[in-house]
């Protein structure tokens, strides 16, 4: 039954069969192989109404990092009357609360963390609130502290296991926010009722909980059309414009940072999905591509504004205040088109139109067969605004197919179809530390790991260390899984993303995520173990507390095969005992080696390491060098991380790269380039 | 045969057209006052490493090399002229892309020709990087006169081997206006000149010297802007116009 909305869309399996996004876009979507130059500027609309948030911005940092927060009001995606910035000169609404920049309040992930925030700016949470939350309400956070074992807890004030979703909501789950705008609110609620209606009736757990939670998604759905009633919008249809698609689009992701406070609330792949609307739109006359800028403008605008509240420990492990709305834009398609629309330009020219900024995390799916003037457009805009993200789509494709996207910062997943549990990360290089000191603490000064045989004798023997590396890494992934099993048993059961997995399939696909820390340094002084020699320096009470390392030794970082294969090595043991364990709901073990920032607190809380590094400072991020020790050059540096086994860093890899302009090519006002001297001489010089 | 390797930089993206792998050779005859790489002056130290093993090594980094190859620099590289010439035939049997950056010192009128004539067999590119074009002031720039190097800039248009000519602009050495007309003159005679690369010297060399325990001879020279190199540029580029509409 095709709906008068979808006029001149090619129908397929996404209109006759199931709730498919991907078959539409696969039938509708036109590949563009041109340049920039059919973009627009801003209008003077989006200007004004940037330099209005611009003002707001400025206020909320002369605040002292926060401008307004509720005390009182719990979010929930009805919580709040309609919110503007300039109602007048907005083309797509919706605020997280009554106003710009007024943080929400979210008790159920742990009412002392939005205390915390709320008290580090001044504000106290409403003494009733507290009451429910404590008395009457268990949150996620008492949840997992019921159940953590006295181990789990001492791993954790250790840091050998670290940043914990335990006390905040874990995010990493992306809605298919799409499914609104094209579907209709109705549309869904018929089909989750059907999903309702066919799961299984026999009362096991597990039976029961589906059960539970679809009817809990149902609700969720009536709770998203509420939210848009309150802007004047009847969602329970498609969307039957451009515009219309993107507000719909943009009610979904903001009715999830209503109802969570996530590590990274990313956005999905929707570039190529609304460039459908809008080419749809210019066709027929009905928009001008000044008009398509502007709405996309006003959306991205509205990403940006994104706030949540946040205590000042959350804030140092994150190096500020980050919400991860990671977009992913362009790949390749499995038949072979690429997936680059005039809508990824356009989405990559609000660096433009509004200037540089974090968030959201324009992400580019990069393959080698992407158009090449989409590549140079990406290369432009890197070089101007040093703000877009790049991920391997040649490497993911195999993987997940052609419309999956990026939460977080790597974690890929098919939109809708898979979900993850966010389980942060184990400090490898700590973990090395307790091999060496038979599982004390080498800042405590306590025992935290199990008490096995430390290193005896003044020199570390490569094989010795290995062995008990080896035992302890063994420990680690098992108290490690089973941290998250508790962490995301109750955050399913006191903190559910409903609207969110509202937005996926049933029978979704369950990602259990791990990562690691460290690995540069753990791989750097394995290095230095085996082929230089490693002197041991113990306190008074034998506890190794700092290395002499007697000659050079290779350097992970400079494609030296010697260092790599034990960075590799690594990563394949450490995941094959992550996959021994016993994960909740049956989720797929992945792990992944990715800190952009929070390896600088992982370094704060690690002692003095066997390959020089000094205590206190500063891990490498995700699967990076160390600083400075790639001494071959860029492509070095590369070809050691790229060495990195995907197919065991499921959850992805990072490499943080930063380089000088000047040593990413010549200078065009001082080169006369090849050839073209004859044009040059014609000229006046 | 083995060659004395300084280092090697797999991303070289100033040294040559596109991504590059560069082999800085160790030793150079010449002393410019400005050199910013005084480490790889000396002759007999450095890593000795046999040609193969450096291509086998710049093989690894194919993918990156697209538009670019293998670029020889130093020293100077053409002080070691038959690792260089080993070095390239093994990199064309490859199908890599070969750039030398000299200065050409080593030229001396055609001695040793059958050795030079191997070694541009086969190189694509030369970048010759040329300090004063006046013998005198070449001599107080360097230790040495330039009439070896304005033979080889002739020897290379002979043979049409493609060259970018190099020039440091530095303030108040080698950046008259006369001075920079004449070169461009001298360059307007040479058919296979294919860029120009204006380089603005930089301090940047001043740690190295300072590590290294060796006094820095342009205490006083400022960096020059990018405006004076522009202008050095506009002047080489008349100098040429000269001769070629003449």
């Amino acid at each position: 039954m095709l709906k008068e909305e979808w006029a001149g869309f090619k129908p397929g399996r996404w209109c006759n069969t199931s709730v498919n996004v991907r078959d539409f876009i696969q039938h509708n979507y036109t590949p563009y192989n041109g340049n920039e130059e059919f973009l627009s500027g801003p209008t003077a609309a989006t200007t004004k109404l940037w330099e209005e948030v611009m003002e707001l911005s400025r206020k909320e940092r002369e605040a002292g990092g926060v401008l307004d927060m509720d005390t009182k009001i719990v979010s929930t995606i009805t919580s709040h009357g309609p919110g503007y910035i300039d109602k007048e000169l907005e083309q797509i609404v919706g605020l997280q609360t009554d106003k710009p920049f007024k943080r929400s309040l979210q008790p159920f992930g742990g009412i002392r963390m939005a205390q915390n925030a709320c008290r580090e700016y001044g504000y106290e949470v409403d003494p009733e609130v507290v009451k429910i939350f404590t008395e009457y309400r268990k949150t996620h956070n008492q949840g997992v502290f019921d159940v953590y074992t006295p181990e789990m807890r001492l791993a954790r004030k250790s840091a050998i296991i670290t940043g914990l979703p335990d006390a905040y909501g874990r995010g990493r789950i992306i809605g298919d926010y799409r499914r609104v705008a094209l579907y209709g609110i109705d549309w869904l609620i018929e089909d989750k009722k059907h999903q309702l209606d066919t799961s299984l009736v026999r009362m096991t757990s597990k039976n029961i909980r589906l059960r539970e939670e679809l009817s809990e998604q149902l609700r969720a759905l009536e709770d998203l059309k509420k939210l848009g009633a309150i802007y004047g919008f009847d969602i329970s249809r498609p969307a039957a414009n451009a515009k219309e698609a993107i507000q719909w689009l943009y009610f979904d992701s903001l009715a999830a940072v209503k109802e969570q406070n996530g590590a990274a609330m990313s956005l999905g792949r929707t570039s190529t999905f609304l460039d459908i609307y809008i080419e749809r739109d210019l066709k027929n006359g009905v928009i001008t591509e000044e008009q398509a800028q502007e709405y996309i403008d006003h959306f991205i605008m509205k990403l940006r504004m994104v706030r949540f509240a946040r205590t000042p420990e959350y804030n140092a492990l994150f190096s500020g205040d980050p919400t991860w709305v990671t977009e992913s834009i362009g790949g390749i398609g499995i038949d072979g088109r690429h997936m680059v629309t005039r809508t990824s330009f356009r989405y990559l020219h609000t660096l433009e139109n509004l200037g540089t900024a974090p968030e959201p995390n324009l992400t580019v799916l990069w393959s080698t067969r992407l158009p090449r003037a989409f590549k140079e457009y990406c290369a432009k805009i890197s070089i101007k605004t040093s703000s877009i993200q790049y991920e391997n789509d040649d490497l993911m494709r195999p993987v997940h197919g052609d419309d999956y996207a990026i939460a977080c910062c790597v974690s890929s997943m098919r939109v809708g179809r898979e979900m993850q549990f966010f389980g942060a990360r184990a400090n490898l290089a700590k973990c090395l530390l307790y091999a060496i000191n038979g599982g004390v603490d080498e800042r405590l000064k306590i025992q935290v790991g199990p008490k096995y045989r430390p290193v005896e004798g003044d020199y570390l023997d490569y094989d010795d260390v290995m062995s008990k590396y080896d035992d302890m890494m063994e420990w680690l992934a098992g108290l490690y899984v089973n941290t998250l099993n508790v962490i995301h048993y109750m955050h399913d059961k006191y903190a559910y993303e409903k609207v969110q997995m509202a937005l996926h399939d049933r029978d979704v696909k369950r990602y259990f995520a791990t990562g690691i820390a460290g690995l540069s340094v753990v791989a750097d002084s394995l290095s230095a173990i085996k082929y230089a020699k490693v002197k041991v320096i113990r306190d008074e009470d034998g506890i190794v507390t700092d290395y002499e390392v007697e000659g050079d030794f290779p350097k992970y970082g400079n494609n030296d095969d010697r260092v790599d294969s034990i960075a590799v090595q690594l990563v394949r043991t450490f995941m094959d005992k992550i996959r021994k364990h016993h994960t909740y709901r049956d989720s797929f073990p992945t792990m992944s080696i990715l800190t952009i920032t929070s390896n600088v607190v992982y370094g704060k809380k690690t002692g003095n390491t066997p390959d020089g590094r000094r205590m206190g400072e500063p891990l490498a991020p995700g699967a990076n060098p160390m600083h400075r020790r790639d001494t071959h050059g860029a492509a070095a540096s590369l070809a050691s991380v790229a060495k990195l086994p995907f197919r065991h860093a499921q959850d992805g890899i990072s490499n943080t790269f930063s380089i000088v302009p000047g040593a990413l090519g010549k200078d065009d006002t001082l080169f006369a380039g090849d050839l073209d001297l004859d044009r040059l001489l014609e000229e006046d010089p | 045969m083995k060659g004395y390797i300084h280092s090697t930089e797999s991303f070289g993206t100033v040294d040559g057209p596109g991504i590059r792998y560069v082999v800085f050779l160790q030793g150079c005859p010449m002393r410019c006052l400005y050199c910013h790489n005084p480490d790889t002056w000396e002759f007999g130290r450095g890593e000795e490493r046999e040609a193969a093993d450096i291509l086998a090594d710049a093989l690894r980094y194919r993918s990156f090399m697209k538009q670019g190859g293998i670029t020889v620099t130093g020293g100077e590289p053409l002080a070691q002229i038959e690792f260089v010439t080993e070095l390239f035939e093994l990199a064309k049997e490859q199908g890599i892309h070969t750039c030398i950056d000299t200065s050409g010192i080593t030229f001396h009128d055609g001695k040793n020709a059958d050795q030079w004539d191997r070694v541009l067999a086969v190189t694509d590119l030369v970048m010759l990087d040329i300090k004063h074009i006046r013998p005198e002031v070449h001599r107080r720039l360097t230790g040495h006169d330039n009439a070896g190097i304005l033979a080889f800039a002739a020897y290379l248009a002979g043979k049409e081997i493609p060259v970018w000519i190099r020039h440091v602009v530095v303030p108040g050495l080698t950046d008259e206006e006369e001075d920079l007309k004449e070169l461009g003159r001298f360059l307007g005679t040479l058919s296979n000149v294919k860029a120009l690369d204006i380089l603005p010297y930089h301090t940047m060399g001043i740690a190295k010297y300072d590590s290294l325990g060796i006094p820095y001879p342009l205490k006083d020279t400022p960096a020059a802007t990018t405006a004076q190199a522009m202008r050095a540029k506009r002047l080489i580029l008349a100098g040429m116009k000269e001769t070629r509409h003449s």
